[in-house]
């Protein structure tokens, strides 16, 4: 496929840079859904804050997403076409590191789909399928690590083991609370004697 | 085989001269040795129910004309029930319900135990008019001696009654007697209540309409088949007609089982069964789920739900628990409560949190640990419990924390702050079983 | 009046997340333990774009708007 466009730097650098811009977004998307499950809320972020900006988040990093994919398929500087980006390992260029982002796209897609969706869809469908989240952001990574450009640059090398370390930790104090389940049937219930819930 | 127009004639007038005149009814179907009644001796009274085919709308209708209503709690009309699951979608499926979940009661488990072939019969004659396909008999679990009585009655009948007949042995959790709790475990799932709509009598076991009646009820319903309507209504009053088997426990000197006409007077009952002779200090009406009678009113009262609602009780499943005056009324709350928390499904936030609070501090309070402070919360919760679980059990707690509160006034004021039972009154009831023999060890009288 | 729908919160379903109070506090008020208590006054044409956002907001999606006129099995 001829690209539309001669290549030129700038649109290379914004190609780039939305991709990296985007990973930042899902990043900070996966830190709010993660506090979104454990309940988490403070009096200047009570949940309807931390849901809704999980949402928005989400939706804005679709939209640098859209611009990383249509910048890189425009531009004519590395052999890349519309295909790849949703059908993974197909690609001539890094077929390995390409593929790990167009499948991260592909998972992004159907969370986000099924979450616009979740009150038509029912609970049930709607979790099955946003658990794979855990799986998309790593992809993510993976591929911003082994197929950038600029992946021998010390900035993003260290913009990415923040964004690992952070999720990292996330996980592991999703974990370490536990999953919040109803009550089992035992006289004693976890809250104190029948204080209100402090919102 | 004699069939129902044989015995009934065609006005449904008992013709037979055997229908037994005035009390009892239900138990004399009970073996005199003892033991279950064989059935060879249950057919010379009993015909055999004819096979289900199509609905029968003449069995329909003498349930209607009977005014037979359900033995379980609720008080509905049986007629009403058999119509409606005749009308659904599908074959339908008959649940005979003996969960008994209820401790203070013992009257299914005596029936299954003693007269399961009546309970049976009435549940062929049920399958009978509604056209049902098959018929599952539930049990409690840990009712080892209705589990076999059923099982035997089973094995006697050999399969010759139609349809299949199968015995199911439900967890023995308060909850697991609930409609869509038995539903949602036939089907596979845990015995908890799932959410409801659809009604089980429209889809339930299979999703075909589902008809769950008691244990009482059905040993009625054969009653009502073998005999007629009209004599069914001798006993009872207008609105609730028929016999009811009463489980009374407490303070008395036999404690038991006994069937007494729908509206008798509770004082008589009592009396009959040696009650205390200082007179009952409160009586508990409905059984845990029930509602406590101070001691004028219950002197007053008649066992029927005309008569009970008035006063905030009803009959529920007739077990009655008589409290002496040298209890503590607060005390039996506390326990109860207690025992109600512990029985929650665990599915609906207002109950497990609610209940626990509830009988937490309903104990603190007869522990002398409770202040005025913690009566307001206990008010404020029973607002917030009722009406907001997924069943009923959460209403059942709050409507005896209410009663409780109302007719033990006097005690709760002076157990609160540090204070406790009066001299000569003791903490703990006299003879109130902890739970109900689950051997059927509970004589009927 | 043709146009107003029931607010109904499925007490199974429901995990006592408090969202739909956050969202809904006209209609929606939390009891003891968390958990929502929902006003049975029919939700009328101006309250229900936030009734609405209080549905799609339960992480359960355990509130439920009925259909106008569904009669109650």
């Amino acid at each position: 496929m001829t690209p539309i466009l001669a290549s030129t730097p700038a649109l290379w650098y914004l190609a780039r840079g939305s991709g990296i811009v985007s990973l930042g977004l899902l990043t900070l998307t996966v830190l709010l859904g993660i506090a979104t499950s454990t309940r988490w809320a403070t009096e200047r972020w009570p949940r309807l804050v931390v849901a809704g900006l999980h949402r928005n988040l989400s939706l804005l990093s679709v939209v640098f997403l859209g611009l990383h994919v249509g910048t890189v398929v425009v531009d004519g500087y590395v052999p890349i076409r519309w295909l790849d980006a949703v059908i993974p390992f197909g690609s001539s260029y890094r077929p390995l590191w390409l593929g790990l982002g167009a499948t991260a796209f592909d998972v992004l897609a159907a969370l986000v789909v099924t979450s616009l969706l979740r009150v038509r869809l029912g609970h049930r469908v709607w979790r099955a399928v946003h658990w794979a989240a855990y799986a998309c952001w790593p992809l993510a990574v993976a591929h911003s690590l082994g197929i950038g450009s600029d992946n021998r640059q010390g900035w993003l090398l260290a913009l990415d083991a923040l964004a690992i370390a952070a999720v990292a930790a996330a996980v592991c104090w999703r974990l370490a609370i536990g999953q919040t389940r109803q009550p089992s049937s035992q006289l004693a219930p976890t809250t104190g004697s029948g204080h209100a819930h402090t919102r | 085989m004699r069939t129902l127009a044989d015995v009934t004639g065609p006005t449904g007038q008992a013709a037979s001269p055997d229908a037994p005149l005035g009390l009892p009814r239900l138990l004399p179907a009970i073996g005199g040795d003892g033991g279950a009644t064989p059935l060879e001796r249950h057919r010379l009274r009993y015909p055999e129910p004819p096979r289900p085919g199509r609905p029968r709308e003449d069995f329909i209708a003498a349930v209607e004309r009977s005014g037979l209503r359900g033995r379980g709690g609720a008080s509905f009309p049986t007629g009403t029930k058999l119509r409606a699951v005749r009308d659904g979608r599908g074959a339908p499926v008959v649940v005979v319900n003996g969960s008994e979940g209820e401790p203070s009661s013992g009257k299914d488990k005596l029936l299954l135990t003693m007269a399961p072939h009546l309970v049976l019969d009435g549940a062929l004659l049920a399958a009978a008019a509604v056209g049902a396909s098959q018929v599952v008999v539930c049990v409690d679990g840990a009712a080892t001696a209705a589990l076999e009585g059923v099982g035997w009655a089973l094995a006697e009948r050999g399969g010759s009654d139609g349809l299949p007949v199968r015995l199911a042995a439900i967890p023995p959790r308060y909850v697991a007697g609930e409609e869509s709790a038995l539903v949602h475990w036939l089907n596979g799932g845990p015995a908890t209540p799932t959410r409801v709509p659809p009604r089980p009598f429209r889809r339930g076991v299979d999703r075909r309409p589902t008809l769950i009646d008691n244990v009482e009820t059905l040993a009625h319903l054969a009653q009502v088949l073998r005999f007629g309507p009209d004599w069914f209504r001798q006993l009872g009053t207008a609105e609730e007609p028929g016999s009811a088997l009463v489980t009374l426990s407490g303070a008395v000197e036999r404690p038991g089982i006994y069937e007494i006409p729908i509206g008798a007077s509770l004082a008589d009952l009592a009396g009959r069964a040696g009650g205390p002779p200082d007179g009952a200090g409160a009586v508990l009406v409905g059984g845990y789920f029930g509602s406590w009678l101070g001691a004028d009113t219950a002197s007053g009262a008649s066992l029927c739900n005309s008569d009970l609602r008035r006063h905030g009780a009803s009959l529920g499943c007739g077990a009655v628990m008589v409290l002496g005056r040298r209890a503590c009324g607060l005390a039996e709350t506390a326990r109860i409560l207690a025992w109600l928390a512990g029985q929650t499904a665990g599915q609906c936030g207002p109950c497990v949190h609610g209940l626990a609070a509830v009988a937490r501090t309903t104990a603190a309070l007869h522990d002398g640990h409770a202040g005025a402070g913690d009566l307001d919360r206990l008010r404020r919760w029973a607002g917030q419990i009722e009406g907001r679980g997924a069943c009923r059990l959460p209403d059942g707690a709050v409507r005896l924390l209410r009663s409780a509160l109302e007719v033990f006034a006097g005690d709760v004021w002076r157990h609160l702050d540090g204070g406790g039972c009066p001299a000569g009154v003791r903490s703990f009831p006299q003879r109130a079983p902890a739970a109900a023999p689950t051997q059927g060890g509970l004589p009927w009288r | 009046m043709a146009l107003s729908r029931q607010l109904r919160v499925d007490p199974i379903a429901c995990d006592g997340n408090g969202l739909c109070a956050e969202l809904f506090p006209e209609r929606i008020t939390l009891d003891d333990w968390g958990y929502p208590i929902v006003d049975p006054a029919p939700i009328g044409p101006n309250l229900l774009a936030h009734a609405r956002r209080a549905v799609s907001a339960c992480p359960l999606l355990a509130l439920r708007l009925d259909a106008p006129d569904r009669t109650r099995a």
